[in-house]
């Protein structure tokens, strides 16, 4: 067991304890909302025929698109981690660029394109094709821009497995199908299950999809409620719900994860495994992924062109004004930043001290996460207008509701890589006599390094593409690439906002291209560097001696 | 890691430095804030031109008009905000029924050209006219095949061919026009009649005027000024605009407008920029490069386009125009959201 002290510990819990309600603040919000508006009344919402319509639907949506995005990131994490898939690389980036794209700009463009009178119907002299609009429509815009979520997860974990024991497997006379199912899948069950949460929780709360696809979820309905009828009792109703779907959720991968946390930890990578070899496969597997790369990149950015030269002919500028694009940039990293050092000590408490306060701090981190930015929003104006007013519309404001929204993606990420850290590592540190903080600064951090990077990277991307807070929360007079496609697109000057949103997409593209290729590179390093030092056996002494505790 | 590496202590002291950089700054004297729910493409060139003109400043906030007004609300008491403009008299309604809104002077006032451009209480102002209308393909439709009254579009020749925009404001807007002039139970039955037509419903008017281009509909419910915005950047765009006569309920004027907050720190120069943008040559801008209908005497529409005198001012209280919750059930009730 790690040795510590009960102070430092304290303090650890403390400052977990202060993320968490911090994150909780929207839920404060939408209590005290909903006790304002009346029990009864608030009960007649929950319980009408209309809500509980909207609850299914949006429930159907929210299963289909997780399970979507599993079905489809799992087989491309295969092919680009364990195959000798032609140009590997590439596609490992390619795959992962439609987190770049704004829900809300690529729902638009499928409109354009594959929309009943659209590019694609014109193009083929087709009359009409069948609708996209409705439930199919949202279910395909939201699992083509956020199955990446999985695919980042399912990628990492797959590059840890240890290939030995699939070999063992295989010698023992398993087919390879076989061996994927009783070896592989369980080990990557934990990373699957850690990003289809963020993408189910994710597709709860996007309105740009459901709203451009016209479909009917409790997302649009918040909305509804809020400008159609300026109704802030009835959507605080709706936004808990919301929440307590949230915790359900998240309480259900809780266990799942707590019973599988030792295949999680099984072996850091032992060694680079011989590529399977692809064959006769490898048609197939470029063909969809080439499909794929088509539907979710080359349909928006082929849309956004077509108006890009529209607004140049017209005589808009092809690149946004400067001020745009680091305004967009500075907010984004700062969030990004904040986000990530905000998630460490949650990440700690979960690891460290596994139980009750480390699960509650957790749900408490997660709760806002599905709900629409709007809610989250209004709850911060509220709050920051009336409690600290020096600081409301500042930078800072913004920042910190950045911060909130997109905690749990850091959590995510930082978790996942401190679960690899061998305990024995920080023991040793300390036996030597080496203060904690030392022991932090030189031993865990370091080793952190790529769970921090994969998360700021993520919080980074989603705070690029945000919208609805901004709008609210930004100082007056600050705009960003976002509100600034949002302002010219609301309007109908289509051919004015194509140049922000390529630099939108292009700007967000490039730190995770260089994310991704130094995660590749540092991976095949690690890989190469264990060698032959490492027996499949010591795998075992991985387990954080916690974690054995509590099965 | 790229974004582990940057130096943690440099981050978080820009990132101090340009909270308090930007916290400090506003709240002077000399400056006015304006919570806008007009874009900024329509809107910022005006207000450029009264910064100017007044020496002040004028820091804009852009957004949805509906959340501009919930900002305002949730802030209460300590709003940095000096005015609002609204897409809608609705928003202005409700918000003035709320006490939000300072009156206004009667040199303001006296200046529109229609006593229905102002509120009966006289805290808000119209600044421009947006009529509303319909938009047909023109390469499907004569304007001849087109119905006398916009009330007609309820006969099932009509049927999957309309589109609309029901949860669009300014749609609501209409709506609750509509409930004004036919009266509660007139409107519900139209539509309920509209709703078994099987009208497209859209996010709001823009993606309906490419719809109508393209021939996904034949018509659609929209205001005015979005068509010449398409045939400016493609003079083929094949939609055109169809005004219904004086005193038909499809001949509504819907007025953009703004009002000084109560709680403005500095309600006269609020007031002189609310006068600056009723001027001459700000109608002129807005009528000529928006294409929205001009409300103060004087000032002509762009090219043929009606004059807002024309068309039919709500002769109901505008104010009316807040009951939007009561348009929102009724839609709701219909089907139609």
């Amino acid at each position: 067991m790690t040795p510590r002290q009960p102070s430092d510990d304290r303090a650890l819990r403390i400052v977990a304890l202060a993320v968490g309600v911090a994150a909780a603040l929207p839920i404060g919000y939408l209590v005290w909302r909903t006790c304002e508006y009346g029990f009864s009344a608030s009960v007649d919402v929950a319980t009408s025929g209309r809500t509980l319509g909207l609850l299914w639907s949006t429930l159907k949506l929210a299963v289909a698109v997780t399970a979507s995005s599993v079905v489809i990131a799992v087989p491309i994490a295969w092919l680009t981690v364990r195959t000798n898939l032609p140009g590997r690389q590439v596609w490992s980036i390619v795959t992962v660029l439609p987190l770049a794209i704004p829900t809300y700009v690529g729902s638009w463009a499928f409109i354009g394109a594959l929309g009943p009178r659209g590019m694609f119907a014109n193009l083929l002299g087709i009359e009409s094709i069948p609708s996209i609009y409705g439930f199919w429509g949202a279910w395909a815009s939201l699992t083509l821009f956020s199955y990446p979520y999985v695919l980042l997860t399912v990628r990492s974990a797959w590059m840890r497995l240890d290939p030995g024991l699939e070999e063992a497997s295989r010698m023992l006379g398993r087919s390879s199908w076989h061996t994927f199912l009783k070896v592989v899948w369980p080990q990557l069950r934990p990373a699957v299950s850690s990003g289809a949460l963020l993408v189910s929780l994710y597709s709860l709360s996007d309105f740009g999809a459901v709203a451009m696809m016209r479909y009917d979820t409790f997302t649009r309905e918040i909305y509804l409620q809020y400008r159609g009828a300026l109704e802030r009792g009835a959507s605080a109703v709706l936004g808990l719900m919301l929440v307590v779907l949230t915790v359900t959720v998240l309480t259900g991968e809780q266990r799942l994860r707590r019973r599988e946390d030792l295949h999680r930890l099984h072996g850091s990578g032992a060694r680079t495994p011989q590529p399977v070899e692809l064959g006769r496969l490898r048609v197939p597997a470029l063909a969809g992924l080439g499909l794929l790369t088509a539907l979710a990149l080359a349909v928006p950015l082929g849309v956004i062109s077509y108006w890009l030269v529209r607004g140049v002919r017209a005589g808009e500028p092809v690149w946004p004004a400067w001020s745009l694009i680091s305004n967009s940039l500075s907010v984004s990293l700062l969030a990004a930043a904040v986000a990530t050092i905000a998630a460490l000590p949650v990440a700690m408490i979960i690891r460290r001290s596994p139980g009750r306060f480390a699960n509650v701090i957790e749900r408490l981190s997660w709760s806002g996460y599905a709900l629409p930015g709007i809610v989250v929003a209004l709850a911060l104006v509220y709050f920051g207008a009336n409690a600290v007013p020096w600081a409301y519309q500042s930078v800072a404001m913004l920042v910190f509701a950045y911060s909130i929204l997109f905690l749990p993606q850091a959590i995510g990420a930082v978790r996942s890589s401190l679960l690899q850290v061998t305990p024995s590592l920080e023991e040793a540190s300390l036996l030597l006599g080496a203060q904690r903080t030392t022991t932090f600064r030189k031993v865990l951090l370091p080793l952190l390094r790529p769970g921090l990077g994969a998360g700021a990277g993520l919080v980074f991307l989603t705070t690029m593409k945000e919208l609805p807070a901004t709008l609210l929360l930004a100082p007056t007079g600050f705009s960003t690439l976002a509100t600034r496609i949002w302002n010219s697109t609301s309007e109908g000057f289509l051919g004015r906002s194509a140049g922000p949103a390529l630099a939108l997409v292009l700007l967000s593209s490039v730190p995770m291209a260089i994310l991704l290729t130094r995660s590749q590179r540092q991976g095949a390093r690690r890989i190469g560097a264990a060698g032959r030092d490492q027996p499949a056996e010591n795998a075992k002494q991985d387990v954080p001696s916690e974690v054995r505790l509590t099965r | 890691m790229a974004m582990a590496r940057l130096p943690l202590s440099k981050t978080l002291a820009g990132a101090c430095t340009l909270a308090v950089v930007v916290a400090s700054c506003g709240g002077d004297n000399n400056s006015l804030t304006l919570y806008s729910g007009r874009g900024e493409d329509l809107v910022q060139p005006a207000i450029d031109q009264c910064a100017d003109r007044l020496n002040v400043e004028i820091n804009v906030r852009y957004g949805d008009s509906a959340e501009m007004l919930l900002l305002l609300q949730e802030e209460g008491d300590n709003t940095p905000a000096d005015l609002y403009y609204s897409q809608g008299a609705g928003y202005l309604g409700i918000l003035s029924a709320d006490g939000g809104l300072l009156p206004l002077d009667e040199k303001l006032t006296s200046q529109v050209s229609d006593a229905n451009l102002v509120s009966p209480a006289n805290d808000w102002i119209g600044i421009t006219g947006r009529a509303r209308t319909i938009v047909y393909n023109t390469e499907a439709l004569s304007e001849s095949d087109l119905p006398e009254s916009f009330v007609d579009f309820t006969d099932p020749k009509w049927s999957g061919r309309i589109g609309w925009a029901p949860t669009n404001a300014s749609f609501q807007d209409h709506i609750t026009a509509l409930r004004g002039l036919l009266g509660d139970d007139a409107t519900r039955a139209w539509l309920t009649a509209i709703v078994e037509n099987k009208p497209v419903a859209y996010e709001k008017n823009t993606p309906i005027l490419e719809a109508v281009a393209s021939g996904e509909v034949d018509i659609g419910f929209v205001n005015h000024y979005y068509l010449y915005r398409f045939l400016a950047e493609d003079p083929d765009f094949p939609v055109a605009n169809h005004f219904f006569d004086d005193g038909d309920p499809g001949a509504l004027i819907n007025v953009a407008g703004a009002g000084v907050i109560t709680h403005s720190k500095n309600p006269d120069a609020a007031q002189e920029a609310l006068e600056c943008l009723l001027s001459a040559d700000i109608q002129e801008y807005f009528a000529s490069t928006n294409y929205e209908l001009p409300v103060v005497a004087g000032a002509e529409p762009w090219s043929d386009l009606p004059s807002i005198n024309s068309l039919t001012l709500p002769e109901f209280d505008l104010n009316l125009l807040a009951d939007l919750e009561g348009t929102v059930d009724m839609l709701v009730d219909v089907g139609a959201l």
